[in-house]
């Protein structure tokens, strides 16, 4: 056994540890603001998992748009609802909660960066090999082929208008009425 | 192909939802800078939205008879079937427009005209879908605006109450539309219609010896397109929704989004799963029609009998819109023959029908609109006395209704006639007689609304109700075009069969 390979059973490991254990969390925990947490230590894990399977690309979307955006929204949506989340104890033993928070973000870091820059070096092969830039995948994505035959180029555009009707109607719904209605409803 | 090349051939097929795209551009920034011009916003929109709906007949932008190509890397297709479908959704989003400037609960905000700006660019750009995503898209495109608009009125907790209900069955009902087409995905791998079927025929195809995975993904997208058209089982969303939507929404949802998807509906099934298509040595075609059939004539039963009791007249409507859903899916159902022929006269008879609703439904809306506005009630029985109240609006009303009836010399009679024609002639002759009786039944329903407004007694009949210039050129507007299909539909249904002949021919060619 080399030690590449040794290095990628432990990340595999790390990783795999990391997704089933921050899933049990989330199911296991009562306080939907924990859940929240536990869910971001999951998408982690997978993320890892994608690095281990030579898509870094996929890796990073899945830290930038599923932990730095979505979990985001979860932990909004959950303070917001406060009531719902038992979070009454929070401040208590707080610092014993920072040593751990200090704990797990050393492991997660070091368990993104060790197997990728540090505990081995495997070389461009195995690990980048079949990389797009992220450019040409955003080009594969609206437009396949040379030849222009094939593309989502259209559907891509649409769903930007999509989303604009739905952010304005959305802050027309959640809009208070304003002074004029309200005097015109008496 | 240079981009030039590739633009000249490509931008004809979308000049109205490029024309829709400047259109709501142009909304957004009048009603910023000029927030006390919203009526003039909504005739914006209204001409607009109606000149659009000429350029299908452009010169070089019109597709050639016959031709149904695929544009856009195989999105979309460039048809006349698509053209008829995108000119009445263009003219439901135009006369939508019109008649909400005079509505007290949206007419005032600039934002509404803006989301049906955008609700129609999907309408259209579902009706000529020729690919799984682009579909998915364009169906959100058009369910996600409506959404939010059967929610647009702050001052009535019904309207709010019925923007959830849609939003929570609409995205239940898309969730399990994009589960069937994710299955179809991966099954074969490909996005587009006609290569899904390709690929289903294919020697390599993981589904040659087992149709059952197919069948369950074809269920689950015929459900969740049974939820968009509004056809039993499926329907327990449209009399909430109808009832508590702002009556304009109302009016756009039974019309433009049911007619987009009645023609992607059709697209979908004979992209997909022609007779070509055969699984383990069994035709899937056999098993969709059938199950159309089914919900047909479910469809039809229940939208009439529910709609007898109805004392609510947008309640009514619903009821009514279930049962016009199942008289469309009859047309559909006849696409089980594999002559062509038979299908040429299936799709044209769906096309010319949901023509002829989008126009007879509008103007009964537009009459709802006016009289609850002038009377504040939506309840059949207030109708009474209304012909000494306003003669034009019972006389337009009554034309109206009588067109959803199927009743000459209105439109909904030959739209009735060529729909059961095509399915006698599909050997269904069952389903015809089943599609005649529940128009017995329907005609119930309709004629006592005429007969409450013409003859019974009614309490403020000294009281005229006036027609607002929009409402009146509204109502010219639909009467027209539901008198003269009804007395010349020739060009129209030759339209339409001009269109699906070329839709039927590629379906019975296109396969190995």
């Amino acid at each position: 056994m080399g030690d590449a390979s040794f290095s990628l059973i432990v990340a595999f490991t790390v990783f795999g540890i990391l997704t089933l254990g921050g899933a049990l969390g989330v199911i296991l925990n009562r306080n939907l603001f924990r859940g929240t947490i536990w869910l971001m230590i999951s998408l982690f894990g997978v993320a890892g998992h994608f690095v281990l399977l030579s898509a870094p690309f996929l890796a990073a979307v899945q830290v930038l748009v599923y932990i730095g955006a979505i979990a985001i929204l979860f932990t909004f949506a959950v303070m917001l609802t406060r009531s719902l989340t038992q979070i009454t104890d929070r401040f208590t033993r707080l610092w014993w909660n920072l040593g751990g928070a200090i704990v797990l973000f050393v492991v997660l870091v070091g368990a993104v960066i060790w197997p990728v820059w540090g505990g081995f070096t495997p070389g461009d092969d195995i690990l980048f090999a079949n990389v797009m830039s992220t450019t040409d995948l955003g080009i594969a994505l609206v437009d396949r082929g040379s030849d222009l035959r094939q593309g989502f180029v259209l559907p891509f555009e649409v769903a930007s208008l999509l989303l604009t009707a739905a952010m304005i109607g959305a802050i027309v719904i959640a809009r208070e009425a304003d002074d004029e209605e309200k005097g015109k409803r008496g | 192909m240079g981009i030039l090349e590739y633009l000249s051939a490509n931008l004809p097929a979308i000049a109205p939802e490029i024309g829709l795209t400047i259109l709501a551009m142009v909304i957004l920034l009048v009603d910023s800078y000029r927030p006390d011009a919203k009526s003039n916003i909504g005739y914006l929109a209204a001409i607009v939205m109606a000149l659009l709906a000429i350029t299908p007949f452009i010169p070089g932008w019109s597709p050639a008879m016959g031709e149904s190509s695929l544009k856009w890397g195989g999105m979309i297709r460039h048809d006349m079937l698509a053209s008829i479908f995108k000119v009445m959704i263009l003219f439901a989003g135009s006369i939508t427009s019109l008649m909400a400037v005079k509505d007290s609960a949206v007419g005032q905000k600039g934002e509404f005209y803006l989301i049906i700006t955008i609700s129609t660019l999907g309408a259209s750009l579902l009706a000529a879908s020729a690919d799984i995503v682009m579909l998915f898209v364009a169906l959100e495109t058009v369910s996600i605006p409506l959404y939010i608009l059967a929610g647009f009125s702050h001052s009535d907790a019904g309207s709010a109450e019925s923007g959830l209900k849609y939003f929570l069955f609409g995205s239940f009902a898309s969730a399990i539309l994009l589960y069937g087409l994710s299955l179809l995905f991966g099954f074969t791998g490909e996005t587009q219609l006609t290569a899904i079927a390709a690929s289903l025929t294919s020697s390599e195809s993981i589904l040659g010896t087992n149709i059952l995975p197919a069948l369950a993904a074809l269920t689950l997208v015929i459900v969740g397109f049974g939820f968009k058209i509004s056809a039993a089982p499926f329907h327990f969303w449209t009399p909430d929704v109808y009832e508590g939507a702002p009556t304009p929404v109302t009016a756009f949802i039974s019309v433009a989004s049911k007619a987009a998807s009645f023609a992607v509906l059709m697209r979908f099934f004979i992209g997909v799963f022609p007779d070509a298509v055969q699984l383990d040595g069994q035709s899937v075609q056999a098993f969709w029609t059938g199950l159309i059939t089914v919900m047909a004539v479910v469809s039809m039963t229940l939208g009439n009998v529910l709609a007898l009791r109805q004392e609510n007249m947008k309640r009514m409507l619903a009821y009514s819109s279930i049962a016009q859903a199942g008289y469309a899916l009859v047309g559909v159902a006849a696409l089980q023959s594999v002559d062509q022929a038979v299908m040429t006269s299936a799709i044209s008879s769906v096309a010319f029908y949901m023509f002829m609703y989008t126009f007879s439904n509008l103007l009964v809306f537009a009459g709802v609109i006016l009289f609850s506005e002038a009377a504040g009630t939506e309840k059949i029985s207030e109708y009474a006395g209304m012909q000494r109240r306003s003669p034009w609006l019972a006389v337009t009303m009554t034309i109206g209704l009588l067109s959803l009836a199927g009743i000459p010399p209105a439109a909904g009679f030959f739209g009735k006639f060529f729909l059961f024609q095509a399915a006698v002639q599909a050997n269904l002759a069952g389903l015809a007689i089943i599609g005649v009786l529940n128009s017995i039944v329907a005609l119930y329903y309709y004629l006592l609304v005429i007969k409450i407004m013409w003859v019974d007694p009614g309490k403020d009949e000294d009281q005229a109700i006036k027609i607002p210039a929009p409402l009146a050129w509204t109502f010219g507007i639909t009467t027209i075009v539901v008198l003269l299909l009804g007395v010349v539909p020739a060009p129209i249904i030759g339209w339409a069969r001009d269109g699906a002949a070329a839709v039927a021919q590629a379906v019975t060619i296109g396969l190995p």
